[in-house]
């Protein structure tokens, strides 16, 4: 039995090698699992290891390639439900090993010209994150990192304690009580306000190399201080709202370096809209939330799918709103196919090439300033 | 119940058919009292599992249905204020001085309003299902946490109630948010898989008998094929049942692809998933299930 526990745990040690959380609790549950079941069948410690070792529909098939590759592809009991899976995580982005990535493409835009040095910060704030030298560059991600991005506010179905509103019953009834049933001043409360999900799709192809660094150190910013999630879109989509949970910037960028496999591909925007409306939005991430393309709007694909999805966005998200980088280039319009189909359906259409100009997009997104 | 292969035959009796992962998952749950977090689309049986576990252990359901904002006093338990100020004035009115007695009266059990999770405790054996769990807040889901690796609940005013034997507990989770992982270490974590055609043809028959054979594998044919189409929402085991019924209702015997348009509201609901599925080649569906 020694030898056999030995090989099971080895098996969870390779699992967690390739990604699943296969923590020590859930090794210990495994192995009752293995033991409860008195399992000597191959089908047994497969649905032992799957049931326990796995959290998420994600990790199902990184379990089914490892439990392959450690117990040897057998012979296929339930072929039917073991390729049903399968099918569906196949539109797991990062995971997939299909199309190569679009390269070339769109040209990189040229650099704006450069402005004159004077004081240092209120320079960067409005200085195009193109164009800046390494040291500018190391200011401006500290000035990042401090960042914050709340969504509007909500109204939530729970009441707080306030000093307006309706009379809350209990309390009231409790402070009677407690004062031996003599009257007292009623006790009120209101409904509690909540600010609304962010929801941020980070363009990363070719066309958009210069900022999206930038973007996404944004895009750390607003996971780590609120209900923020992240994807990057290019030719793939992927969501980095995990990688980017990281305490560490640094740490961080790297771990969405390794999980994005399209950097400066070209750029897909209708089809993995689609995509994120289908496997996250219309479940409900985009419902009421203040969703925010980061994107300069050049599509390869078909303009039309893009205007119907972004329609589609739009009736399900609270607010709408694009950050273009280009916009704040002189003598700017929006002429690029995707990005004429998307306006219409774009609450906020406002710049994100600065410090300054990310700003003001938070602001936008709070609510407070209508663009 | 000694190992998978009778929990199956158990659930089976009930109505409710189960695959191999499932079974096992069952048999887990049973003997290592661990929760069991389901996960999977709408209208795949997340929910029924709960419903038939419970006939099969022949133990009442509990069911705490989760919503932003739910709260322990929603939850767990709440003191039932009304009824304690009667008993106030109650007593008041009957001249009762001794007050230390009064006061230890007030906060007796009868004056206890046990939620779900605490019913749950208190029920022995029962089942527990915490219905969409992705619809709470985070800090309910740490509470929840707390109560279900120790299964005991402290009242200040009553002393700590533990379960003897700990109630069954099924999570589900409609996946409009990441549950914490914390949560799902605790939890044998299932998958729920749309059924093979073989299967949900079983379960159309087992749940619906007065369905003729023809008319269920024509249905269930159709509903394989529409999730084959990249629908907003693909119909899950519920809407193939609606579909046969509502089919059945017409008086049908069997469908035509004429017949299968005209009652697509009972499968598909958005406009977009209705639209496509109208170019659709029915005919052709059901000509290859032997026309």
């Amino acid at each position: 039995m020694l030898a056999a526990d030995a090989s099971l745990v080895g098996f969870a040690r390779a699992l967690r090698a390739a990604g699943v959380d296969a923590s020590a609790e859930r090794l210990h549950a495994f192995l009752r699992a293995v033991d409860v079941l008195g399992a000597e069948a191959r089908a047994d410690v497969y649905w032992a290891g799957r049931l326990t070792l796995c959290g998420g529909r994600d990790d199902l098939e990184r379990y089914e390639r490892v439990f392959a590759a450690w117990f040897g592809p057998g012979p296929e009991p339930r072929a039917a439900q073991r390729a049903a899976p399968r099918r569906q995580l196949r539109l797991v982005a990062r995971e997939g090993a299909g199309a190569a990535p679009d390269t070339g493409g769109n040209a990189a835009p040229d650099a704006p010209p450069a402005a004159a040095a004077a004081s240092p910060v209120e320079v960067l704030r409005h200085r195009d994150v193109a164009g800046l030298d390494p040291v500018q560059r190391e200011q401006l991600h500290r000035l990042l990192a401090a960042f914050a991005l709340r969504g509007a506010a909500r109204r939530t179905a729970r009441r707080r304690p306030a000093r307006r509103g309706t009379v809350d019953a209990h309390r009231t009834v409790r402070e009677l009580l407690r004062h031996g049933g003599e009257p007292i001043r009623p006790r009120r409360h209101a409904r509690a306000e909540r600010p609304r999900r962010v929801v941020l799709l980070v363009d990363v192809s070719g066309s958009m190399a210069p900022y999206a660094d930038a973007l996404l150190r944004f895009a750390h910013a607003a996971v780590r201080g609120a209900r923020a999630e992240a994807f990057t879109v290019g030719t793939r989509l992927t969501r980095v709202t995990r990688e980017l949970a990281h305490r560490d910037p640094e740490v961080a960028m790297a771990a969405v370096a390794r999980a994005v496999p399209d950097w400066r591909g070209g750029t897909r925007l209708g089809e993995l809209l689609r995509e994120f409306l289908d496997r996250w939005g219309q479940r409900g991430m985009a419902r009421g939330a203040v969703v925010v393309v980061l994107s300069d709007g050049w599509e390869r694909g078909d303009p039309a799918l893009l205007a119907a999805q972004m329609r589609r966005l739009h009736r399900l998200a609270h607010r709408v709103v694009w950050a273009n980088p280009l916009k704040a280039r002189p003598g700017y319009a929006p002429l690029a196919a995707g990005m004429a189909a998307a306006l219409p359906s774009v609450d906020a259409f406002v710049e994100g090439h600065s410090l300054a100009a990310l700003e003001q997009l938070a602001a936008v997104v709070r609510g407070a300033e209508r663009a | 119940m000694d190992d998978p292969e009778q929990v199956r035959a158990r659930l089976e009796e009930t109505g409710y058919l189960v695959d191999d992962g499932l079974a096992v998952a069952c048999f887990l749950v049973l003997r290592l009292g661990r929760p069991l977090l389901c996960e999977g689309d709408a209208g795949v049986g997340k929910t029924a599992l709960a419903s038939a576990l419970a006939e099969a252990l022949d133990a009442p359901l509990i069911r705490l249905q989760c919503h932003e904002g739910i709260d322990a006093s929603q939850a767990l338990y709440d003191w039932d204020f009304p009824r304690q100020l009667l008993h106030l004035r109650a007593a008041e009115a009957a001249g009762v001085r001794d007050v230390e007695r009064l006061e230890g009266e007030l906060y007796d059990r009868r004056f206890l309003i046990a939620r779900p999770l605490l019913r749950a405790l208190q029920t022995q054996p029962s089942v527990l299902l915490v219905d969409e769990i992705d619809r709470a807040d985070d800090e309910f889901e740490a509470f929840l946490l707390e109560l279900l690796s120790e299964f005991s609940v402290t009242i200040p005013e009553l002393g700590t109630l533990r379960a003897e034997q700990p109630p069954v507990v099924v999570l589900t989770s409609n996946r409009t948010r990441e549950v914490h992982d914390a949560l799902k270490r605790r939890c044998l974590y299932h998958w729920f898989d749309h059924p093979d055609f073989a299967r949900e043809l079983a379960i159309v028959r087992r749940r619906l008998p007065e369905v003729s054979v023809r008319l269920a594998e024509q249905v269930t044919a159709l509903v394989q094929a529409l999730r084959g189409q990249e629908l907003l929402k693909p119909p899950g085991v519920a809407e193939t049942l609606d579909w046969a019924r509502a089919l059945d209702a017409l008086g049908a015997g069997e469908v035509d692809a004429e017949l299968a348009v005209a009652t697509l509201g009972s499968v598909l609901k958005y406009r977009e998933d209705a639209e496509r599925a109208r170019r659709m080649d029915f005919a052709a569906v059901l000509a290859a299930r032997g026309g």
